[in-house]
């Protein structure tokens, strides 16, 4: 079974992230970039299933200029087979991202597509969702469990009543939640390996996809800075306070 | 409070600023690296160590191993800690790809080093003593001794100590009393007592090879007699696994003051006369088998030292930019204590006692990667002399002034750092130890004074005058050329009491002479820490000069900058007090009586 793991470059968890002066995104100058933590993830779940016996080959892809060369490098150290970038200088949204992932999808012919449910950059959740559409696959999202059996894949899903498990016929598509898996750290001999393993590098403009964006980014603006809180003096002042200037209580 | 253990640009700035490690890959040895396998490895090595060593650094501290009698106890992080350090390969590191290791270079070995020893020195020191006791069997042991031990150590299956001091036996190891006695099957058998043997017991293993130096029946007197056998805690059975248990046990647990993680033990050997052992190489060669180790081993100290001194003064500048005290004059509004002059002096100074400190480690760690791939003889023997001459500083003058730096960020918080709500008190604790082990600093600046100054007709001190001189033609902004100016009055200087101080040590007045190296040491470590100042100075100042800067890398700059003025200002004036010293060679000391105590 061969699957594909698209993985996005995104600001590191840890950076502390700051906004540019003029409002026009996030200042990225000199941050630190990681493959997004659901990402990792993702690439894990596809790891584990290979050693499982479960899949056969691994493909990681992801959509940006050279620079995502090294995250690619990254999954290659974990544990994937080989890799494509599609190359583009556009900042893509997630249709795009969809769509050319689509086209990877013709090529590829992957039995199962397991991506990260968001990245911790633009945080939309949609990728997976767009993509399960756009090839008319099923779709398990926010996966906390996955298992494998007989072109089938059952996903445990995180939703807000609790867990709900889905039965998908492969091919199908699942994004993965935080507590799927806690990824494994990259060897030093993996490393190494990682820089023999092929990485492919096609042209975005091939795909015959229109880049052009629907979306525009009107302004960015850091959250409001958190104010100093104030004592109350009595039970009775907190319940007014939350009542009448909090408003979180009737 | 510190988000991250090391500044983000700092070890780039070591690595591929200050030093050109990317140049090494052109070299046979490291050219199936990069520096994108360099940066992806230090991600590695930064991720681990903040996310399985930090975070239990003083819950290790709070939580001593414990025996109960038959069995050693730790942490459970410990574990997890040491297997992730292992499985990810950074014990083989940098052996040869025929060893099963990585090949890689020690100056990048060395920047990811860095970060484990700012996030928990005493986790970190059961993988550290391990990759040092491995080498020792690279290179000396006999095959058949490598094949049995060296593979599982490189993988952390098995773990490695060395045992080197008696109770009555530390500096002066040419008393050992340890013997160990041959048998006709070419094996020995040891009996005798160690004592603060780190890493000497512990369950994190399958087994542990304890390197034992030893004398065998009738060998010569003193150092010369002494021979290095491997002693594992299990014998090997038939199929080269862990078997019966070798007769070498816990005598007690040691409590230390810091580096309270790490086992320091005392062992016994051959209780039941049945401890075996193989000797590694010619018996009465122990002592410089060890000592390979040792000089590696004495960087890496010097190295701790600084790494540690270093994560006390991030915690230090943090806690100053958040800890709001005191108001300006003339103003009512209180300020952040790093607005205060004098809080500023102290961060300055543990900037630079530190980060001078990791430079000289990183300077050392190339010279030993220069020295396993350059081909000409010539120039072999001029870096083998530099490196010589410059392990004693390496490893004294970062244990001096690292504990200086704890000292200061304990200062820094004052009442706060007093207590053991915060780490600062730990960090000078844990950071006490380098002083004295691996060759006290008193060892040290004797070693110096006596031997190396000297050693190879003063190559190794001619190849340093030379580097020093290469790198002054570079240095050309303002504090560059400050620091050029003094450390060229100061190495004068310096050379002209060299004659007076071979003098000294070869009259009658060796006494006085001795009392005085730490003067010689202070002095000439001052100069080359000065050096290493001028180097960073150099680089920052021309980083400066380009236009297209982002704020974060002026910032980082300028601080490297100042911190060099600060050394040129506050630091290295004190090099007088040594040079008046050495002059005289005043015999305060030497001639102090014990009873007039």
């Amino acid at each position: 079974m061969k699957i594909l793991v698209p993985v996005k470059r995104a600001i590191d968890y840890n950076v502390k992230v700051r906004v540019k002066p003029d409002n026009t995104g996030v200042d990225l100058t000199n941050a630190k970039m990681s493959i997004n933590p659901f990402c990792e993830i993702a690439v894990e779940e596809a790891v584990r299933l290979k050693e499982k016996g479960v899949a056969t080959e691994i493909v990681a892809v992801s959509i940006g200029d050279k620079a995502v060369q090294e995250q690619l490098r990254t999954a290659l150290a974990l544990g994937a087979d080989r890799a494509i970038q599609v190359d583009t200088d556009l900042a893509l949204d997630s249709l795009q991202v969809a769509k050319l992932l689509q086209k990877v999808v013709e090529e590829e012919q992957p039995e199962l597509i397991i991506l990260g449910k968001q990245s911790i950059d633009s945080d939309n959740n949609q990728t997976g969702q767009m993509l399960a559409a756009l090839t008319g696959m099923p779709q398990g999202t926010f996966a906390s469990e996955v298992s494998v059996e007989d072109g089938t894949v059952s996903v445990t899903r995180e939703i807000d009543g609790g867990l709900q498990t889905v039965k998908l016929t492969l091919p199908a598509v699942v994004t993965t939640d935080l507590r799927l898996n806690e990824p494994r750290y990259a060897s030093l001999p993996n490393i190494m390996k990682a820089k023999r393993k092929p990485l492919d590098v096609k042209a975005a403009g091939d795909y015959g996809v229109s880049l052009e964006s629907n979306v525009k980014v009107v302004k960015v603006t850091p959250p409001a800075q958190r104010e100093g809180g104030v004592k109350v003096a009595d039970v009775a002042e907190l319940v007014d306070k939350l009542k009448n200037e909090a408003k979180v209580i009737s | 409070m510190s988000e991250q253990l090391i500044h983000p640009k700092e070890m780039t700035f070591q690595l591929y600023e200050l030093l050109d490690t990317e140049a090494l890959c052109s070299r046979a040895r490291f050219a199936e690296h990069s520096r994108e396998t360099f940066d992806a490895i230090l991600d590695t090595a930064n991720k681990i160590a903040s996310e399985k060593f930090a975070p239990h650094n003083a819950k290790g501290d709070q939580n001593e191993p414990k025996f109960d009698g038959h069995k050693v106890t730790m942490l459970d992080e410990v574990k997890q800690a040491f297997d992730a350090y292992r499985e990810s390969g950074f014990i083989a590191g940098r052996y040869d790809f025929d060893d099963g290791g990585m090949q890689l270079p020690e100056t990048v070995i060395n920047a990811c080093s860095g970060y484990f020893l700012a996030a928990n020195p005493s986790s970190t020191a059961y993988a550290f003593l391990t990759t040092a006791a491995a080498n020792v069997i690279c290179h000396f042991a006999s095959d058949e001794l490598k094949q049995q031990f060296m593979p599982r150590m490189l993988t952390g299956e098995f773990t490695g100590t060395m045992a080197l001091t008696e109770p009555h036996a530390g500096s002066s190891l040419a008393d050992i009393r340890t013997m160990a006695t041959p048998q006709d099957d070419g094996t020995y058998r040891l009996k005798g007592s160690k004592i603060y043997i780190s890493g000497g017991e512990h369950e994190l293993s399958d087994n542990i090879v304890h390197l034992v130096l030893a004398k065998t029946p009738g060998a010569p007197e003193g150092v010369k007699g002494i021979s290095l056998f491997i002693v594992p805690k299990y014998r090997l059975d038939e199929n080269g696994q862990p078997g019966k248990r070798n007769d070498v046990s816990l005598a007690g647990l040691i409590h230390k003051m810091g580096y309270r993680g790490t086992t320091s033990t005392a062992l016994s050997f051959g209780d039941n006369d049945d401890c075996h052992g193989y000797l590694i190489g010619e018996r009465h060669h122990g002592l410089k088998y060890m000592f390979m180790m040792m000089n590696e081993a004495r960087i890496g100290v010097g190295y701790g030292a600084a790494m540690i001194g270093y994560r006390g003064y991030r915690y230090a500048l943090e806690y100053a930019k958040d800890r709001v005290q005191g108001r300006k004059p003339g103003s009512k509004e209180q300020v952040a204590i790093i607005e205060h002059g004098d809080v500023r002096r102290m961060l300055l100074a543990q900037k630079a006692y530190c980060e001078g400190g990791m430079a000289l480690c990183f300077y050392g760690a190339r010279l030993v990667d220069d020295l396993a791939t350059i081909e000409d003889e010539s120039q072999r023997s001029a870096t083998r002399e530099l490196l010589d001459l410059l392990t004693p500083v390496c490893k004294a003058w970062p244990s001096e002034y690292g504990p200086k730096a704890n000292d200061l960020a304990i200062q820094v918080l004052g009442g706060a750092g007093y207590t053991r709500e915060y780490p600062v008190e730990q960090y000078w604790r844990d950071n006490r130890l380098n002083p004295i082990h691996e060759g006290t600093n008193g060892i040290q600046a004797l070693d110096l004074m006596t031997r190396k100054l000297w050693q190879a007709n003063s190559l190794g001190l001619q190849t340093l005058k030379e580097r020093i001189v290469t790198d002054m033609e570079q240095a050309q902004g303002e504090v560059s050329q400050r620091l050029r100016k003094a450390l060229t009055a100061h190495l004068s200087r310096f050379e002209q009491l060299l004659p007076g101080i071979g003098k000294a040590l070869n009259s009658e007045q060796l006494d006085p002479a001795l009392a005085n190296a730490q003067c010689v040491m202070n002095a000439f470590a001052h100069i080359v820490i000065g050096w290493m100042w001028m180097r960073q100075a150099t680089v920052s100042e021309k980083a400066l000069s380009a236009e297209d800067l982002n704020a974060d890398d002026k910032h980082f700059y300028h601080g490297k900058v100042q911190a060099a003025q600060y050394y040129a200002a506050w630091e290295l004036p004190t090099i007088e007090r040594d040079f008046q010293l050495i002059e005289s060679m005043d015999n305060a000391c030497s001639a102090m009586q014990a009873e007039w105590f």
